[in-house]
């Protein structure tokens, strides 16, 4: 079998060419499945019976906390394959991760901040799942925090890094204890939505939702992902000509 | 140099001991032993830096009484949680003296040159924090309950409690402490980066002090405590001994 595929992913040029390369196809599939998952969701999907229209922000909110672990999961695993190869691209992947995964985290604390408000009566509810995308958010602002105050670019790559595999052994432990102290000390009370399997015209515009904030993810990631490039190797010779032709 | 004075990094402290004679190879445990001694004996040379994280944890407990009210029944409804926060952010405090000297004078150099595994020695350095501070912290802690209304029965309880949360706190605070290693003015960072991987010990050591404070049994959050000290001591010297390593280069 042919490895030089594999192996041309660890080169900046090359990775960089194909970003430009890619970055338009996941751009336009997601917003055109943002535009039919939100079509779905905002008009063809039933109003709740017990939420009516208050429901429809889930189409935003749950594809948001999904994104919030799956990037932190894609930047552990790219801090560790920098960290154990030594590939220059992997850390610069990391580093791309962390303010998209900060920013999806963001959003779904503010819109379930929002959805508790008129559901829950409000804006905040020391809910388990709550709490540990909060937790989430921090983890995100510490591993920026460090990286940001690391002068030399390799160093921070790697102690971040580290921090990273660090996290993500960590995110189960914080969830599962988040959760138990929750139910130790707060009578379940909040209403709890999903229970009952959801009806298909609901669960498809979700769907739709979830696969087109992972292209979007991928989309942003890739112009992260140039910019990181550019930034780290701006001594090198290939970016004259990638950026001329 | 022999051999013995690059582990310690001190020949003046093992001269008596050792002699001049060949270099012998030391073994890890006498590497880790000489380590610890070193620490301890550096530390107490040093008492007003010692006492410095047990005189913040009593201020830091009395400043809740004075915040919340006088009344022992309402002060004993939030005193694991005064207990837990005081003891976390005080061992977060003694962090930053856990490898700042060594990294200055180049002691750390000299260990990740020793040819012993360097994960070895920084368990042998959490440990010593623990000594210096979890376990004050933890005979400390009894007073602190006594005067926030908890009953006399409760100090065994508080005392395991307590020794048992703190090393699993002192070693998730090495692998941050190793990480900020060379930055200025690191300790804002070291709390964001140690506080929300120390949830779990916090949630549980709270947990288990509310019950032994009631006079429940408090065995079930106890031994979570012990299991995630037990994670930390098989894993958390890993992570310091890569970040004091990214820190050297």
């Amino acid at each position: 079998m042919n490895w030089t595929w594999f192996h041309r992913l660890a080169s900046p040029p090359y990775i960089f060419a194909l970003a430009r390369r890619l970055t338009p196809w996941f751009g336009w599939t997601s917003g055109l499945l943002i535009a039919a998952g939100l079509y779905g969701g905002l008009v063809l999907a039933p109003p709740d019976y017990q939420q009516g229209d208050g429901f429809r922000i889930i189409y935003v909110h749950a594809p948001s906390a999904w994104m919030s672990l799956m990037v932190y999961t894609t930047m552990a695993v790219a801090a560790a394959i920098g960290l154990i190869w030594r590939i220059k691209v992997a850390h610069a992947v990391a580093a791309s991760c962390a303010p998209i995964g900060a920013s999806f985290t963001f959003a779904a604390l503010a819109t379930g901040s929002l959805w508790g408000a008129p559901m829950w009566g409000t804006w905040w509810e020391w809910d388990p799942r709550l709490t540990s995308e909060l937790i989430l958010l921090f983890l995100y602002l510490g591993y920026m925090g460090l990286r940001g105050s690391i002068e030399d670019t390799q160093r921070a790559d790697r102690a971040s890094a580290v921090l990273a595999v660090v996290g993500i052994v960590n995110v189960p432990i914080i969830h599962y204890s988040v959760t138990w102290w929750n139910s130790l000390h707060q009578a379940p009370s909040v209403m709890r939505l999903g229970k009952p399997a959801m009806p298909v015209a609901m669960l498809v515009p979700l769907l739709i939702m979830l696969l087109a904030f992972t292209l979007f993810f991928v989309a942003v990631l890739l112009v992260r992902l140039r910019g990181e490039i550019l930034s780290r190797e701006r001594a090198a010779s290939w970016i004259g000509e990638a950026l001329g032709s | 140099m022999t051999n013995v004075t690059a582990v310690t990094g001190e020949p003046a402290a093992l001269a008596g001991e050792e002699g001049r004679g060949p270099p012998a190879p030391a073994s890890m445990l006498d590497a880790a032993r000489l380590v610890l001694l070193r620490d301890l004996k550096l530390a107490f040379r040093r008492r007003g830096q010692l006492v410095q994280p047990l005189a913040f944890f009593a201020m830091v407990t009395t400043l809740f009484p004075l915040a919340v009210s006088p009344e022992l029944s309402r002060l004993r409804e939030v005193a694991p949680g005064v207990l837990w926060v005081a003891a976390l952010l005080a061992s977060l405090l003694a962090l930053e003296f856990l490898f700042r000297d060594d990294a200055h004078d180049g002691t750390l150099e000299q260990y990740s040159l020793s040819g012993q595994p360097l994960t070895w020695l920084m368990l042998a350095k959490t440990v010593t924090h623990w000594l210096l501070t979890g376990a004050p912290l933890a005979l400390m802690a009894p007073l602190a309950a006594l005067s926030l209304g908890a009953p006399g029965a409760s100090v065994p309880g508080i005392v395991i409690c307590v020794a048992v949360g703190t090393v699993a706190l002192s070693l998730i605070g090495s692998i941050g402490a190793a990480l900020t290693l060379g930055i200025r003015r690191s300790g804002v960072l070291l709390a964001l980066l140690t506080l929300p991987l120390s949830l779990p010990v916090l949630i549980f050591g709270a947990r288990a002090t509310e019950l032994a404070i009631r006079g429940s049994a408090y065995g079930a959050p106890l031994e979570l405590l012990a299991a995630m000290a037990i994670l930390g001591i098989t894993l958390a010297p890993l992570a310091a001994a890569a970040g004091v390593r990214i820190s050297l280069e």
